[in-house]
């Protein structure tokens, strides 16, 4: 397949690396060994995609955070130079405003913040406790083993933006099966077309049954926007679309990553095993989030008018790629970087991206996580994987990071 | 230390009110708001990772 990238591109003689990279199968935690040294070698090289295109990859935290928080850079895929992830075919779908550049971006999002702020989500903590709890309570009543993504890290975060936008639990199947699609490297831009068609009519549909008769929720208020003038249904939709998507994917993959990763480290599990404080819980997560940064290919964007980075120039209509993963694993700014180490103060971590786009839903994210990790190995102290690591699948072959399947017992 | 804050540039993160909750608070669309315009050396530790952790460069520190 010549016009979608299927994993990681090649190397090819006389011209830069590949980008992305293929991860050592043997740690499966740790960004790409290529990715690392180049990190250790340069702050800024060219990179080659599978376009054929050669953006800047820019390696290290300051950097990275630098080029993230210049408002001279773009997140705009038609922007002169942005390196896609993908043939724009359907390809990543149109996301609202994760995809513009201010001021048009800052009044999109400043209309979907309100139920991510801090003191909102803590209101929702209770709820999600009920669910996690239910969840585990269905997973005992059983022999086991179970898949822990299907039973346990998929339905959380699906129900709860589900409760939150106004979307009916009951279409779980359609729109998780939908998102697997589009964020599968490997599917075909006809596949991701026709799976993100198929979203955004249902989309499209529940904002106009809010249009008709608006309710108590995320989707009313996106309506009610409609309503006033302030955006078209497509754009509407194109906002529900994101809110939906990542409001589950990324942290139903965080969930049982994270789980893998405990499971392979018990002597951090136990830490989390045997502590009620909610402050470790919430560190940890944090912890969780920067060593595992399931956002693996990079945050990408176009540059509009030259800039310098470590010392060169990035010129206007430039592409540069800002490696996350490796941000989070920059010796410079956290110490003993390739230790999962639960005690560590991780909060400056960019898994979140950094900058006018750092994840909305971030409070959100983090609650949900936090009830999660800290309830999941008190209510099951016994938890254990019932396969080998390296049967673990996994998503190599995703614009997020996780695992298929992770099949558990107790 | 004074804090300043410049609310049009907030993306609402909220990363200000983990880092330094006595000092930062979300108004109605969650844009942050100022509780407190002085802070003490006791809470000097939490303002200054507020300002480290703020995606969008809107919280500073300036000596009196």
């Amino acid at each position: 397949m010549a016009d979608t990238p299927a994993g990681p591109v090649p190397q090819a003689p006389d011209s830069p690396p590949g980008f992305p990279m293929p991860r050592e199968a043997r740690c499966p935690f740790d960004p790409p060994p290529a990715l690392k040294d180049l990190q250790a070698k340069t702050p800024l090289t060219k990179v080659r995609l599978w376009d054929g295109s050669e953006p800047w990859l820019v390696t290290r935290y300051a950097d990275q955070r630098a080029v993230l928080g210049d408002l001279r850079v773009s997140a705009g895929p038609d922007s002169p130079g942005y390196p896609t992830k993908a043939s724009p075919e359907g390809g990543e779908g149109k996301l609202s405003f994760i995809m513009m550049d201010d001021p048009e971006h800052a009044r999109l999002r400043r209309m979907v913040t309100a139920p991510f702020a801090v003191k909102k989500v803590e209101t929702l903590r209770p709820a999600v406790q009920g669910i996690v709890d239910d969840l585990i309570d269905g997973m005992l009543s059983r022999p086991g083993p179970v898949d822990l993504v299907e039973e346990f890290a998929l339905p959380i975060p699906s129900l709860v933006i589900c409760e939150l936008l106004g979307v009916p639990y009951d279409d779980h199947a359609m729109f998780q099966e939908n998102t697997k699609t589009m964020v599968r490297t490997t599917a075909t831009p006809e596949q991701r077309g026709v799976a993100t068609r198929e979203m955004a009519g249902y989309l499209a549909g529940q904002i106009a049954q809010r249009l008709a008769e608006p309710k108590d929720d995320l989707l009313s208020g996106i309506a009610g926007r409609v309503t006033a003038g302030e955006i078209d249904h497509q754009q509407a939709t194109e906002m529900a679309l994101l809110l939906l998507i990542a409001g589950h994917e990324t942290t139903a993959n965080m969930i049982a990553l994270g789980t893998l990763a405990l499971l392979q480290n018990p002597d951090q599990l136990a830490l989390l095993r045997d502590s009620d404080d909610p402050k470790f819980v919430a560190g940890a997560v944090e912890e969780l989030l920067r060593y595992l940064h399931i956002t693996h290919l990079g945050r990408r964007r176009a540059v509009t008018e030259d800039i310098e980075v470590a010392g060169q120039v990035i010129k206007a209509g430039e592409g540069v790629i800002m490696a996350n993963e490796i941000a989070n694993r920059d010796p410079e700014v956290f110490p003993d970087p390739d230790r999962l180490d639960l005690t560590r103060d991780a909060r400056r971590h960019v898994a979140f991206g950094f900058g006018i786009h750092q994840c909305l839903g971030q409070p959100l994210a983090r609650m949900e996580l936090q009830v999660v990790h800290g309830t999941l190995y008190r209510r099951i102290p016994t938890l254990k994987p019932a396969c080998a690591l390296e049967d673990v699948k996994f998503k190599n072959d995703a614009f997020i990071y996780g695992v298929h399947e992770l099949p558990v017992s107790w | 230390m004074k804090v300043e804050l410049e609310a049009d540039k907030c993306v609402a993160s909220g990363q200000c009110v983990l880092a330094a909750t006595d000092v930062f608070d979300q108004d109605d669309d969650g844009i942050a708001i100022l509780l407190e315009e002085q802070v003490g050396d006791d809470r000097l530790d939490d303002v200054k990772e507020a300002v480290a952790v703020c995606p969008a460069a809107a919280i500073r520190l300036v000596e009196q």
